[in-house]
């Protein structure tokens, strides 16, 4: 693997819900990454699969980390600042493991199904056996290596589960066009996605909306 | 308190550097006209073969065309940004060719009102017409042109130099490729032009202004002009910084003396900013230059919308802002880029943290100089610049 300088060695590093995302993206998109972190997915998206790639990071630190990469990314927040993009925008506005930290996660939805032709949104699945069993029998909010905060300082405030969202989905009207749980690392179980096995044993989910036509 | 010149003059053959001399006449946004005028500049580094690797550098109310490395002519002390300019440094001239030019209404070999009106052989004086931003950089295309060079790389400047910058990017999008509005804002603020008016009454108010008629009595309105700056310099700082560098300290004494010399240190270094500044500025020309800052309003100029004044643009924008600069805070540059978000233009935008405020970006500050570096260093990527 050849490193330009632009990222191209984040490829080993690239959580696997976000490999998932970028093999959804065609060459050549217009992207949208919310809440982007420190850019790994632009910087893939960026150098494999030559995309007009944008991100938006709520943390100081991490905008400035993709700036100095030489990647297009603004400090802004998925709650406030979404509404300043035309609609069709994007050919993909993605969302990875950041829903949760949302504070109004459906308005957020309804503007990536706006802006872009397509949404992609990975997130936690708080029905996952580990959280059930932690709730069951501690009787304490459940701490997983996957969400590792505790209740007071995280800034995960709206949980859902893999089911919630899919009711989520229909209740806005949006088109699920792929829907996928996953385990820790991102590997796709073959499960239904609606099903209550899956939503048992996924530790994450990615799905991929598009607004009706 | 002393002054030590009279009027700022400089002799064109004791000036390094280039001047362009354009005879056709300049249509200003006034409706006036400005009938042949000289642009005075200075490069740094060299222009490749396919003169593709130019920047423009514009320079903010105060500053000139010596931004770079070499001592300015009558101050003796390095450009106002040799910490950035420079082999090797974030704006490297073994890759890039710099160029900075004085701004018309200046007054360091650009046309301004201390030159001489060829109408009636007297220098301009308050018959020097308004000029804008715009006129500005009106003066600066005929420059570029004049060198050869149909899209600059990047166009750079912070405070009024990012006003430039964006009136560069807006009237001539396809001649910009980068644009790097630094510690600016797309308008001047009622608190803006509150300042701004505060320095001309100030300039206004010595008898030794002469209605701007000075050039031929021997005297100008140093006094005046020196308080205009101790007052701007105020609003270049930020609170925390001022009263980490003097405090409550006194000036070469151990108690005060209840009278009115310079007890503090913090009045004592304006006194001394104010001073050093009439040496190498002429008090015309800040009336001017103020005034071409207060006009600006590039949402204005298109029908009232900010994203409008960006719609299709093919340039990449990198705005920064600082968090303890009052005078353009960071909602002004968010503002640009709301606007270039509604048109989903190349943006990207970072706020440095520091307590230097608005002068923040013309001293050492590694994070915006990382981010500045980061930025033309993926616009070369995509211009196919290669490395040095």
């Amino acid at each position: 693997m050849k490193d330009d300088g632009n990222g191209g060695a984040a490829l080993a590093h690239l959580r696997g819900d976000l490999l998932l995302a970028a093999d959804t993206i065609e060459s050549g998109s217009r992207v949208l990454d919310v809440g982007c972190g420190e850019g790994e997915l632009l910087a893939y998206l960026t150098q494999w699969k030559n995309v007009d790639a944008r991100g938006m990071e709520i943390s100081q630190s991490g905008v400035n980390a993709c700036v100095r990469r030489g990647l297009s990314v603004i400090q802004g927040d998925a709650d406030h600042d979404l509404q300043d993009y035309p609609s069709d925008a994007f050919d993909y506005v993605v969302l990875s493991q950041t829903l949760q930290a949302t504070r109004r996660p459906r308005t957020v939805l309804e503007h990536m199904v706006r802006i872009g032709r397509r949404a992609i949104v990975s997130f936690p699945n708080f029905a996952h056996w580990r959280m059930r069993i932690g709730l069951l029998t501690g009787g304490r909010m459940p701490i997983t290596p996957f969400l590792g905060h505790s209740w007071y300082d995280t800034p995960n405030i709206h949980f859902c589960t893999v089911l919630d969202f899919g009711d989520l989905c229909d209740e806005m009207g949006v088109v699920i066009e792929r829907s996928l749980t996953l385990d820790r690392h991102g590997r796709p179980f073959r499960l239904n996605p609606r099903a209550g096995l899956a939503n048992l044993l996924a530790e994450q989910a990615l799905f991929v909306l598009r607004r009706k036509e | 308190m002393s002054v030590s010149s009279p009027i700022v003059d400089i002799a064109s053959h004791r000036r390094p550097g280039h001047t362009l001399t354009v005879a056709e006449p300049l249509s200003l946004d006034s409706g006036a006209s400005l009938g042949g005028y000289t642009v005075a500049y200075q490069t740094y580094g060299t222009l490749n073969a396919a003169r593709s690797n130019a920047i423009l550098i514009c320079h903010a109310l105060t500053g000139d065309q010596y931004a770079g490395p070499g001592a300015h002519p009558i101050t003796g002390k390095e450009g106002w940004w040799n910490t950035v300019i420079g082999p090797g440094k974030v704006l490297d001239t073994d890759r890039y060719f710099l160029i900075c030019a004085n701004v018309l209404g200046g007054c360091m070999g650009s046309t301004g009102p201390k030159d001489i009106d060829p109408a009636t052989g007297k220098p301009w004086g308050l018959a020097f017409p308004v000029i804008t931003i715009g006129d500005m950089v009106r003066a600066q295309v005929k420059l570029i042109d004049h060198l050869g060079i149909t899209e600059l790389f990047a166009v750079i400047g912070g405070s009024m130099g990012a006003m430039q910058v964006l009136e560069w990017a807006v009237s001539h999008p396809a001649r910009v490729f980068a644009a790097v509005p630094i510690a600016g804002a797309a308008r001047h603020s009622a608190q803006n032009i509150a300042f701004h008016e505060v320095g001309r009454q100030a300039i206004m108010a010595d008898p030794d202004w002469q209605h701007g008629d000075y050039y031929a009595s021997g005297r100008g309105p140093e006094r005046g002009l020196s308080v205009a700056r101790m007052a701007a310099h105020i609003t270049y700082l930020s609170e925390p910084a001022l009263h980490r560098k003097f405090g409550r300290n006194l000036q070469d004494r151990r108690e005060v003396t209840y009278g009115f010399d310079a007890d503090f240190q913090v009045e004592s270094y304006l006194r001394h900013q104010g001073n050093i500044f009439v040496d190498r500025f002429d008090a015309n020309s800040y009336l001017y230059i103020t005034r071409a800052c207060d006009y600006f309003d590039l949402a204005a100029e298109h029908g009232g919308s900010l994203p409008n004044a960006f719609r299709g643009t093919p340039t990449r924008f990198c705005v920064i802002s600082f968090t303890s600069d009052w005078l353009y805070p960071t909602r002004e540059s968010r503002a640009i880029v709301q606007a270039l978000n509604a048109v989903t233009a190349n943006v990207s935008f970072v706020e440095v943290a520091t307590d230097k405020g608005h002068d923040a970006f013309l001293l050492e500050e590694p994070e915006f100089f990382a981010t500045l570096r980061g930025f033309l260093d993926g616009c070369a990527r995509h211009r196919g610049l290669t490395s040095p």
